[in-house]
């Protein structure tokens, strides 16, 4: 047995944390943050230039497609970087989610079309499945498509949909069967609005269709049985930000309770904030080993991959949602304010729990799995 | 990365099944007794035998005093294997796990040669006596004390939570021998004939009806002083050293209760419908599987630490941080879900022999034994994440100035 990274991917590891310590500070992150409009640039273009340089977008992208080709463990401890530093780029829906689609269900025409643009950043791509602000009937999306392959109807939220240069959106055709499409965001009759977002570092949009051109990818599969199996390669990516993020959180509360005093005291030496941050690292140990489960599966094939992505994704959920607001509680007053950075982890842990299936759903993917 | 076995230790872990398979009753002729019953303890004797004939025991221990001089990684593949078959393997964890080292470490030439083969083959029992009733917690508060005279010590006093006294041959004790220095640093450590004059063993009643542990009475007994293990007033640096080894006994994650809740929840009906069809029990479920495959893993990283040579660090806590919430937790839901019949505990009548029953009455204890939960999370935030010390009364008070124990109630 040896479930651990290699020491090559530890060296890239550190690269990355390196790179995104200079790159990436917590300020960086706030610009994005604190911009006056929407509609100003949704993410940080420099950091975004300078991890593309350094070929991150294709770390997973096999060579034929213009990627790195190196895998998904690497890109496993990159994503925890970018994770661990909130780094304001559209990563995780050009890379985890689109390229992968492309990856999973696309045509060899597409992957040579769009894998290079996506790998190289030249395209910035997304997904669009969501259709409303009330839960998703993912059998039976209400945007449709014509047999002349044109799009109408709307979706949202689209996490980076502003962004997108290429969006691959779930519909519907004539005969009531759905499947998913690549549409480009310079489409006729696609229009889009950035939306107010929990996370104002990361960015969501509604995009509207209006007799859009789009072109099917994988017209065998449904669109449900597609983004089953897209999600489980996604949430071993996503559990990765989500163990970083939980850990930078506890890295946090831990640091303030030791510098800050009161009775007289290091607060840190309170039993009370002691065993609060070892449960924090109880949840992140649990979390980041069913993480590495879940990269042992996507990078081997081996066991059930829907198993052991649902266990990384809900344990890896559910530690940067109490990572996150027991680092803001160990900072008592000062952690409710928008001028310390607790209130960014906790914005962060929520949107990228909401981006890619709720609990629920998880857990009753699980348990179809494996009972 | 892999989850699997490297090919040697493959060879191994087939070496070890082909053993078990030839020499296991896997009819499971056990008797029901746990570890009070003087049939437990000979099937017990009988297996530490079994396994010390065939080079099995005490697999990391040198060969000369009665082990195979292999790897950690190897005594946990054997573990882990054993662990499927029902044996008493276990039974003599705490003599062999922790009084072994710690004769290893500081006992003479000859006793280490007279003594650890013995222990090895369950020729002897051996007993750890640290707590006392005034020292749990804070074990180094305790009071027994070894009084030097001549070449022998004498000691009176009384400890608690004694597994296995009522049959141990030896004992590793802790004692107080300088209460005129700070907590930590007046103890020293000896070994003993516990079969001797002015040893008295009773047993302890528990919460859940058992009787696996007692309480160790001491009254003038008398100790020679080339049984003293380390030097006088340095029993601490022994203790804390002896425990260490403890965290190497990480071979089987801590009971849990999942194994036993998985296969009552998929075969369970609850109003004509299989349980797991309930969207409340369902997804209770699939919480506590992701619970115990987060434990599963994190032993595999561990071990893949121990297997690289690594000595598994204070984050070893977190199986039994986890694990015995978990099964108390687990019980509990399982009798909720059994409703009336949760309330019965007559084993041919319920459902598997009432083991849910069984585990909500024993799971406080695992939350106690061998550290409380509040002292696994102490031990987690000082010496895994570097927070400051609580601020002690005590830290450098003498100890005869200390108050400790119950000053209320007897």
């Amino acid at each position: 047995m040896n479930f651990e990274f290699s020491d090559d991917q530890r060296m890239i590891q550190d690269q990355a944390r390196s790179f995104l310590t200079e790159h990436s500070p917590l300020a960086r992150v706030r610009e994005v943050l604190d911009r006056d409009s929407l509609d100003d640039n949704s993410f940080d273009l420099d950091l975004w230039n300078g991890l593309l340089e350094l070929g991150w977008a294709g770390v997973a992208i096999p060579e034929h497609y213009g990627g790195l080709g190196l895998g998904y463990l690497e890109l496993c401890v990159i994503a925890e970087e970018l994770g661990r530093s909130l780094a304001a780029v559209p990563f995780s829906s050009s890379v985890y989610l689109a390229a992968e689609a492309i990856l999973l269900a696309g045509s060899d025409e597409q992957k040579q079309q769009w894998l290079p643009k996506i790998a190289s950043g030249e395209v910035i791509a997304s997904i669009a499945f969501a259709e409303n602000l009330g839960g998703v009937a993912l059998s039976a999306p209400a945007v449709s498509v014509s047999s002349a392959g044109l799009l109408n109807g709307s979706k949202l939220p689209v996490c980076d949909g502003a962004a997108a240069d290429l969006l691959l959106v779930s519909a519907i055709n004539d005969y009531g069967k759905s499947g998913w499409y690549l549409v480009t965001a310079n489409a006729n009759g696609l229009t889009r609005k950035s939306l107010s977002c929990i996370d104002p570092s990361r960015s969501v949009a509604g995009v509207t269709f209006s007799n859009t051109p789009a072109e099917p990818i994988c017209s065998a599969r449904s669109a449900e049985s597609l983004q089953a199996d897209l999600f489980n390669r996604a949430a071993v990516l996503f559990a990765f930000e989500q163990v970083g993020g939980a850990q930078a959180c506890l890295d946090m509360a831990r640091e303030y309770t030791t510098q800050r005093y009161a009775f007289g005291r290091q607060i840190g030496s309170f039993q009370a904030l002691k065993h609060k941050m070892a449960d924090m690292f109880v949840v992140i140990e649990l979390a980041r080993s069913n993480a590495y489960y879940g990269a042992w599966a996507l990078s081997s094939g081996a066991g059930s991959l829907t198993e052991a992505a649902a266990v990384a994704r809900i344990s890896a959920t559910d530690a940067y949602y109490q990572c996150s607001k027991e680092n803001m509680q160990a900072h008592g007053g000062m952690g409710y304010t928008w001028e310390l950075d607790c209130h960014l982890y906790y914005r962060r842990a929520q949107y990228l729990s909401s981006l890619l299936g709720s609990q629920a759903y998880w857990k009753d993917r699980l348990m179809e799995e494996v009972a | 990365m892999d989850f699997n076995d490297s090919q040697e230790q493959a060879e191994f872990r087939q070496k070890v099944v082909a053993w078990l398979e030839q020499n296991v009753d896997k009819e499971n002729t056990l008797s029901k007794g746990g570890m009070e019953s003087e049939q437990a303890l000979s099937e017990a004797r009988e297996w530490q035998r079994k396994i010390f004939d065939a080079g099995w025991a005490c697999q990391t221990w040198p060969k000369e005093y009665g082990g195979r001089g292999a790897s950690s990684i190897e005594q946990v593949i054997w573990s882990q294997e054993v662990s499927k078959y029902p044996t008493r393997e276990g039974f003599f964890a705490i003599g062999i796990g922790n009084c072994g080292p710690a004769i290893m470490l500081y006992g003479n030439e000859t006793q280490k040669q007279e003594l650890l083969p013995r222990m090895a083959r369950a020729d002897d029992i051996w007993c750890q006596m640290f707590s006392e009733p005034g020292a749990g917690s804070d074990v180094a508060g305790l009071k027994t004390r070894a009084e030097k005279n001549g070449d022998r010590w004498i000691v009176n006093g009384q400890k608690i939570w004694t597994s296995q006294a009522q049959y141990a041959d030896y004992g590793v004790l802790l004692t107080r021998t300088d209460p005129r220095l700070a907590k930590h640093k007046g103890l020293t450590m000896f070994f003993l004939d516990m079969k001797q004059a002015g040893v008295e063993v009773r047993p302890i009643k528990q919460a859940d009806g058992g009787q696996a542990f007692n309480e160790v009475f001491f009254t003038d007994v008398e100790i020679p002083d080339e049984q003293r293990l380390g030097e006088v007033n340095g029993g601490w640096g022994v203790a804390l050293t002896v425990l260490m080894n403890e965290r190497l006994a990480i071979a089987e994650v801590a009971p849990n209760g999942w194994p036993e809740y998985w296969d009552m929840i998929r075969e369970l009906q609850l109003n004509g419908q299989p349980a797991l069809q309930d969207d409340e029990v369902r997804r209770k479920t699939a919480e506590w599987y992701v619970m115990n495959a987060g434990l599963k893993n994190a032993q595999a990283r561990m071990l893949s630490a121990v297997a690289k040579g690594g000595v598994p660090g204070a984050e070893a806590s977190l199986g039994k941080l986890v694990g015995a919430p978990m099964c108390q937790d687990i019980s509990r839901y399982a009798l909720d879900l059994l409703a009336q019949s949760g309330a019965c505990t007559e084993e041919e009548l319920t459902l598997m022999n009432a083991q849910f029953q069984k585990a909500y009455l024993y799971a406080p204890g695992l939350r106690v034994a061998g550290g409380t939960d509040e002292v696994m999370r102490n031990i987690i935030a000082e010496q895994v994440l570097g927070l400051p010390p609580d601020v002690r009364v005590d830290k450098g008070v003498p100890f005869n100035e200390i108050q400790a124990g119950n000053q209320g109630v007897k």
